[in-house]
């Protein structure tokens, strides 16, 4: 815990952003301390990125002020606004929630695009390298310096965006989401490290929907809500209650998951080997089985071949050896209408990419499964005012919030993307549904709405496959889980935290109990 | 044995060199556009002004270098109105860029027949001359091919090194590839998108204007309506043959080169039994076949096309 009289070294005062009718940042104040790492929460569309472009200068403030310790003196002085150069001039850093890396360039190149002058005849990057080298060697966020970045994992990646901020000496270093593309063991290696940078005199905000990372790594909490800030509190006074209570503006129940007797196997894998795409782990000797009325959670550090199941059971690729029966019986082909037919549910786990055409209204994302579908389409032509009349059923059933039936899809928050899909998903009244990270980057509201929606077909007679790299998701919802290591599932003997870890790991289910 | 006698002709490998170097001022300038995220379809008309202003400087008193900086300018100028209205504004870079193309030619050809409004047949100037380097010239094949073209000539390959250098090596280049890849890591370090993405249409530009010059200025010594004929459409292709590398924009331009000489001596050689239109047709189809080959591989720069605004998301 820093000292609560350390000095400050950022102050921002009445910051307000509208973006058209959205009044995104409403008078905001805050304040770091040298050393403090403050945790800025709140729902999907509270305004957190926001906030956090304008300290950075990629967005203008319509009005307000910030005012940064920029020197040896640590007096505060004004920052010029809307200009990322000032920004990092002043030893401000940003780690934007959607990494801003040139992938055909080396993390090197990265690291000193706009550090060093412009116009020269040759690139001296001796010194740099050096710097570099002595960075990574005191905060051990190592990287293949030479490497293109298109080639580095999402965990590397972030690295290198760390490493651009500490080359330029930044002092108050700025993170939005940084582990919601991290597996756990890496965001807990992540912030480590920002703990140890903290004692040096680092200061870090940082932005999260993970409580429990929020709880365990921050000292400060600050909490947005439609764009105002509601709240602060230090983190030793807080608890997982108190914070969700203010975030969302009321108490937060997640939901319960009453006790089921399995029925019929829905899904079955039987020794199912699968290359994985693009150099990725596959399915080696695979078997699992999902019932109706249960949920099965697949726990596993990402790329143990999770893709590679996904796109198994969502008709993408077909089994090299073993089979996979779903209602006891084998699919007709192995494409995905097949699959749609055969009363397989998919929650996709880029949804952006993969859930939902984004220049397309919601009305038509939600009939995009079920074009042939009489109720949809005629003689070839369809039904627009049956399929709008439904569109505004299911947006209002499914509380979809955004511009209505006709609005593009690409203007929808995370969290209402998601129920979009849940929507088109849950109207067909699916056998198996496969969500595959189905809350990933979601405001607590919406994950719980997530899991609501989820035990409510397990109750109707569906059976769940749940991939998640979140345990504690896993836990809460599962009925039996397993652990997924290099293409082979095993299933735990008990819900245990601690022995589910290990055998994520690669520990056998005996070695770990 | 005709093939044969044609390959081992000196000419031809002259000719080929010849017939390439336009194409690897346009391809090399088209380039340096994408590698900044900005397709520019303006190529066809920026070649047809640059030819027209270069002659025209030259034919007006200028000196020889004087065209071609002519052509230099006047490519950029049409190069900004590009970079402005595909940048800033973000306009369509196809609608903006075929816009261009039409406006330079006929801005080109208004300026000729403004300046010459009753000549039948068009005036010359006194275009470069080959340099005959002494012993290299008498190298077989070789010699003639590289040894006895005009200082245009040496000025694509220079400009290619050039090019290549500071894509490569230089703080400039780096950041200019950033620009075409990912603005917003361009932005989040501080430099300017726009002012890197203009910069480089406009200088990009400039070398096609250049490209235009030496069909006026060394090619012919003369200005012909029509004398673009395509050539800036064969450098947008060529720029994908090469996947945005400048030595092999080189490679591409010279085997396009190749392709089109070895074309015209099968027709005086066949000419007879075969429709000559499938000689014409042979570089582009030849072409067609290498673009599809390589361009599998390409990796296009990523954000090409994609307009960017600041503080937009
Ligand atoms: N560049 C922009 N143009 C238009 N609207 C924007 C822009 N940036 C943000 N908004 C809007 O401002 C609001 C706040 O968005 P912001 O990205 O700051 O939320 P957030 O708290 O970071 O949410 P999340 O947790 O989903 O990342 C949202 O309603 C969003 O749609
Ligand atoms: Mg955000």
């Amino acid at each position: 815990m820093p000292p609560t009289d350390a000095p400050h070294v950022l102050r921002l005062r009445g910051l307000t952003k509208r973006f058209g009718p959205v009044l995104a940042n409403d008078s905001i104040d805050l304040d770091l301390r040298r050393g403090e790492i403050l945790a800025l929460l709140g729902e999907n569309g509270a305004g957190k990125t926001t906030l956090m472009n304008m300290l950075f200068g990629h967005y203008l403030p319509d009005s307000g002020a910030i005012e940064v310790a920029d020197g040896a003196d640590g007096a505060l002085r004004a920052l010029p606004l809307g200009r990322p150069q000032a920004a990092l001039r002043a030893g401000v850093g940003m780690v934007h929630q959607h990494f801003t890396l040139a992938l055909n360039l080396s993390a090197l190149d990265n690291i000193l695009l706009g550090a060093e002058p412009l116009f020269a005849l040759r690139r001296r990057t001796g010194a740099a390298r050096r710097k570099i080298d002595a960075i990574m060697a005191r905060t051990g966020l190592n990287v293949d310096l030479d490497a293109p970045v298109g080639r580095l994992t999402v965990g590397e990646r972030q690295r290198v965006e760390i490493l651009k901020a500490l080359y330029r000496d930044a002092r108050i270093l700025v993170l939005d989401e940084p582990t919601a593309v991290l597996t756990p063991q890496e965001a807990d290696g992540l912030f480590q490290t920002l703990g140890a940078m903290a004692r040096e005199g680092l200061s870090v905000i940082f932005i999260s929907h993970k409580l429990r990372e929020v709880l365990a790594f921050s000292h400060r909490i600050a909490v947005l809500r439609h764009g105002r800030k509601v709240g602060e509190m230090r983190t030793d006074e807080a608890d997982l209650p108190a914070i969700a209570r203010m975030m969302v503006g009321q108490d937060v129940e997640s939901p319960p998951r009453p006790p089921m007797t399995p029925g019929e196997p829905v899904l079955e894998l039987r020794e199912v080997t699968l290359a994985g795409a693009g150099g990725r782990a596959g399915l080696r000797g695979a078997s699992l089985r999902v019932h109706a009325r249960e949920i099965v959670g697949v726990a596993g550090v990402s790329g143990n071949g999770q893709a590679a199941l996904a796109a198994l059971v969502s008709g993408l690729a077909a089994p090299e050896k073993g089979e996979l029966l779903l209602r006891g019986a084998a699919p007709a082909r192995f494409d995905p209408a097949a699959m749609i037919a055969a009363g397989v549910g998919r929650i996709p786990e880029d949804r952006h990419h993969d859930g939902v055409v984004g220049s397309m209204t919601l009305a038509e994302n939600l009939i995009i499964e079920r074009l042939d579908d009489p109720a949809v389409s005629r003689a070839g032509f369809l039904r627009r005012g049956r399929i709008r009349a439904e569109a505004e059923r299911a947006c209002a059933a499914y509380d979809v919030r955004g511009q209505g039936p006709d609005g593009a899809a690409r203007l929808l928050s995370g969290g209402n993307m998601q129920k979009l899909i849940l929507a088109r998903v849950f109207e067909r009244a699916p056998d198996l549904i496969l969500a595959n990270q189905p809350t990933r980057g979601l405001d607590l509201g919406a994950a719980n709405e997530v899991a609501r929606r989820l035990l409510e077909a397990r109750a109707r007679g569906a059976g769940v496959l749940l991939i998640s790299e979140d345990l504690d998701e896993i836990l809460a919802l599962s009925d039996r889980v397993v652990v997924m290591h290099e293409g082979r599932l095993t299933e735990a003997p008990a819900r245990d935290r601690a022995q589910i870890g290990l055998m994520m790991a690669g520990r056998g289910a005996e070695e770990a109990a | 044995m005709e093939l044969l006698d044609i390959l081992t002709n000196a000419n031809f490998w002259a000719a080929a060199v010849r017939i390439a170097t336009p194409l690897i001022f346009g391809v090399l300038g088209a380039l340096i556009c994408e590698r900044a995220g900005v397709l520019n379809l303006g190529i066809e008309g920026i070649f047809t002004a640059g030819a027209m202003a270069g002659w025209m400087a030259v034919w007006l008193g200028a000196s020889l270098w004087g065209g071609v900086l002519a052509a230099a300018l006047t490519g950029a100028a049409f190069g900004l109105i590009h970079a402005t209205l595909t940048v800033p504004m973000g306009l369509s870079q196809h609608v903006s860029g075929l816009g261009v193309t039409m406006l330079a030619t006929s801005a080109a050809y208004f300026a000729y027949r403004t300046a010459l409004p009753d000549v039948s047949s068009p005036p010359r100037i006194t275009p470069f001359q080959p340099m005959d380097v002494p012993l290299l010239s008498d190298i077989p094949l070789l010699g003639p091919a590289l040894f006895q073209q005009t200082a245009l000539t040496w000025l694509a390959f220079a400009m290619t090194a050039l090019v290549w250098w500071a894509l490569a090596r230089t703080p400039l280049g780096v950041a200019l590839r950033a620009a075409g890849d990912n603005p917003d890591a361009v932005d989040a370090q501080g430099l300017s998108v726009y002012g890197l993405r203009m910069g480089a249409v406009t200088a990009g530009s400039a070398l096609m204007g250049v490209g235009g010059a030496f069909l006026t200025m060394s090619a012919f010594d003369a200005f012909f309506f029509g004398m673009v004929n395509g050539r800036g459409w064969i450098c947008i292709a060529l720029v994908i043959f090469a996947s945005w590398r400048p030595g092999k924009a080189l490679l591409g331009a010279l085997l396009f080169g190749a392709f089109d000489a070895f074309q015209v001596r099968l027709q005086t050689a066949y000419g007879g039994q075969v429709p000559g239109q499938l000689f014409l047709m042979a570089p582009y189809l030849l072409s067609i076949l290498a673009l599809v080959l390589a361009a599998r591989r390409a990796e296009y720069p990523r954000a090409l096309l994609v307009p960017w605004f600041k503080g937009q998301r």
